[in-house]
């Protein structure tokens, strides 16, 4: 199993490499020229203040030289450069900034499958009935909202009608209530959908009806016996509702003026802040990647026969 | 209709639904045209495309003229969705937008489908080193999530209609790419694909006509499922500033406007939202009846 870690790590660097030239690459090809618009609080904007600027940000170097330090910069010194807007170094800046966007996304990933699977699993349970179709066309609606629209809806709702809840910034946890209902929502819809599609196949198979006529309550037959063997999907959605959360965190961070990573990626965008959108995304690169890495070895945890699979393979070799 | 000739009426529509060949396209229509939620999906598109193009016609007002009399007008009788905060009729413009939506919606998924396709099918079909190469290269660009991808093709390419589809069409390749991979490799060792080959089909032939029209079902379904979700990426994108911008009546963009009036003018936010979701659940509810239809483990 630690052999497997490992392995994906090692495998990790070429990608995060590759996807640090393309992003170099691809901010290259960005209109926009980052010294104009460092300057353009000044009155006045003459060729020689372009020229010293862009020679501070290093861009009259050519793109090979730059690209070149660039990386050996991110990947020995996890330096991401100096930040255009803020002349302050672009790690320093996410290091604030990450740890906010972590919990808003740990708490929304939490929220889907707390949610998400025993909305499913009760679904199923009365599937045919009036309620599982009007959770169903609930999870259909929710998985057809745009978050950034059921955002402005909550604050139309709970701050501005009800006043119950802050609309804006960090600070308490109050303020998380909205964002995470936001965040999540589509993704417990989704969850919500596939656990009831893989526990509708799973409850009529032979196993469960057997653990039924050996008299063991419904509640265990469900949940002890259906469950687990129906959550390998159940994970591969959830692990795939994680990535577009992540995605759309930029959105909700934006909405509800959460300083994250996410809305400092947009700033950075329109800013033409090269470094700082390098970092974010770098950062973001590497939380999917390792996101997936968990995904995946959750479904060793939770499926016996992938387990074995890494177990039998390991005595092979130790016959060998 | 009581409820006992109910019943001989689904009887009668499943021993017609029996008599035909699954996977036929008179199976799929009638599956479908028995779906109450795909009619349902299928004609409010309909609708939101008619009036769409018609709006012109019907509704006096123009979707770009200002009228600052009537600016942040509440929804009266002379503008049902009221107007925004430049005096424009809003559902004039909601209904303009549609075109946007739509439009995005299908050109890049059906851009995302071909070549992604196109590179599933190589990389399925000739294995190999282009497989590991294509792979390699998905593994790339699927390192990070998509919308994030579409966020900084859009900022490479910059706003408008064009670049909004191709930002959001190259982000979708690598998840079609990687589906018609899998369903390639299921198909390629099948016994049927070893006849062609023994009596000597051309590899673009057996591709053409024995491999893509066996792994067609699962890509019709995720093609309408495509356009509900890059239909909701564009307007997210336009909603941060990098898809369409605002003078133009693009749901997003609208809404993106709009927040700032959101404290006593909650009208300008409600109604463009409310399109997106419909126009995004009725290609949800065809994608579902869809895969109810071509998906042979619900055959029966």
């Amino acid at each position: 199993m630690l052999r497997y870690v490992l392995k994906r790590l090692l495998m990790m660097i070429p990608i995060l490499l590759a996807v640090a030239i393309l992003i170099f690459t691809l901010m290259n090809f960005v209109p926009g020229d980052p010294a104009r618009i460092a300057l353009s609080q000044n009155a006045v904007i003459t060729e020689a203040d372009l020229a010293a600027k862009r020679a501070e940000f290093g861009l009259d170097q050519p793109f090979f030289t730059r690209l070149i330090s660039f990386l050996e910069g991110a990947f020995f010194h996890l330096d991401f450069g100096v930040s255009y807007t803020y002349s302050t170094p672009v790690t320093s800046l996410l290091a604030t900034r990450f740890p906010i966007t972590l919990m808003l996304a740990f708490l929304c990933t939490l929220t889907m499958v707390v949610l998400g699977i025993p909305a499913g699993v009760s679904a199923a349970v009365h599937a045919g009935k009036a309620g599982d179709r009007i959770s169903m066309f609930i999870t259909l609606l929710f998985n057809s909202m745009p978050n950034f629209w059921l955002g402005l809806m909550l604050v139309l709702f709970f701050s501005l009608e009800l006043k119950l809840l802050p609309s804006t910034g960090i600070g308490s946890p109050a303020h998380f209530v909205l964002p995470v209902i936001c965040g999540s929502l589509s993704g417990v819809a989704s969850i919500a959908r596939q656990t009831r599609a893989s526990m509708l196949e799973v409850i009529r198979s032979d196993f469960v009806t057997t653990a039924r006529s050996k008299g063991i309550s419904e509640r265990k037959a469900i949940y002890g016996h259906a469950l687990p063997n129906a959550l390998i999907p159940v994970i591969t959605v959830c692990g795939q509702q994680f990535g577009h959360m992540l995605g759309g965190i930029s959105v909700i961070e934006m909405l509800f003026s959460i300083p994250g990573i996410g809305s400092f990626l947009i700033t950075s965008i329109n800013q033409r802040d090269y470094p700082s959108v390098q970092g974010c995304v770098i950062y973001i690169a590497v939380t999917f990647s390792l996101m997936m890495l968990i995904t995946d070895l959750i479904y060793a945890f939770v499926d016996p026969r992938i387990k074995s699979n890494y177990f039998v393979q390991r005595k092979k070799k130790e016959k060998t | 209709m009581t409820g006992k000739k109910k019943k001989e009426a689904a009887v009668e529509n499943t021993r017609e639904v029996k008599s035909l060949r699954p996977g036929s396209l008179a199976y799929v229509w009638r599956r479908i045209s028995h779906d109450p939620g795909a009619m349902a999906g299928m004609i409010i598109i309909a609708l939101i495309i008619i009036l769409s193009i018609l709006s012109p016609y019907i509704i006096k007002y123009d979707y770009s003229t200002m009228d600052l009399a009537n600016k942040c007008a509440a929804p009266s009788w002379e503008h049902p969705f009221g107007c925004d905060e430049m005096g424009r009729d809003i559902l004039v413009r909601v209904l303009y937008g549609a075109r946007y939506t739509l439009s995005i919606g299908v050109l890049s998924t059906a851009m995302a489908i071909v070549i992604g396709v196109i590179i599933g099918a190589i990389a399925g079909y000739f294995g190999g080193i282009a497989d590991t190469l294509l792979m390699r290269a998905l593994d790339v660009i699927q390192a990070f999530p998509q919308m994030l991808m579409a966020m900084l093709l859009a900022a490479v390419f910059g706003t408008g209609l064009d670049k909004c589809i191709l930002a959001l069409g190259i982000s979708g390749i690598a998840g079609y790419a990687r589906m018609t991979r899998a369903n390639i490799l299921k198909i390629r060792n099948s016994e049927y694909i070893e006849a062609s080959v023994s009596i000597k089909c051309s590899t673009p032939r057996i591709i053409w006509k024995h491999i893509l029209p066996n792994s067609l079902s699962p890509l019709i379904v995720s093609a309408a499922m495509g356009i509900a979700s890059s239909g909701l990426a564009a307007s997210a994108l336009s909603f941060i500033g990098l898809g369409i911008q605002a003078p133009k009546p693009e749901w997003g963009a609208m809404l993106s406007s709009a927040r700032n009036y959101i404290r006593g003018n909650p009208h300008m936010v409600i109604f463009p939202g409310l399109f997106i979701m419909i126009t995004v659940i009725s290609f949800n509810l065809i994608g579902d009846a869809l895969r109810d239809a071509l998906d042979p483990k619900l055959k029966d």
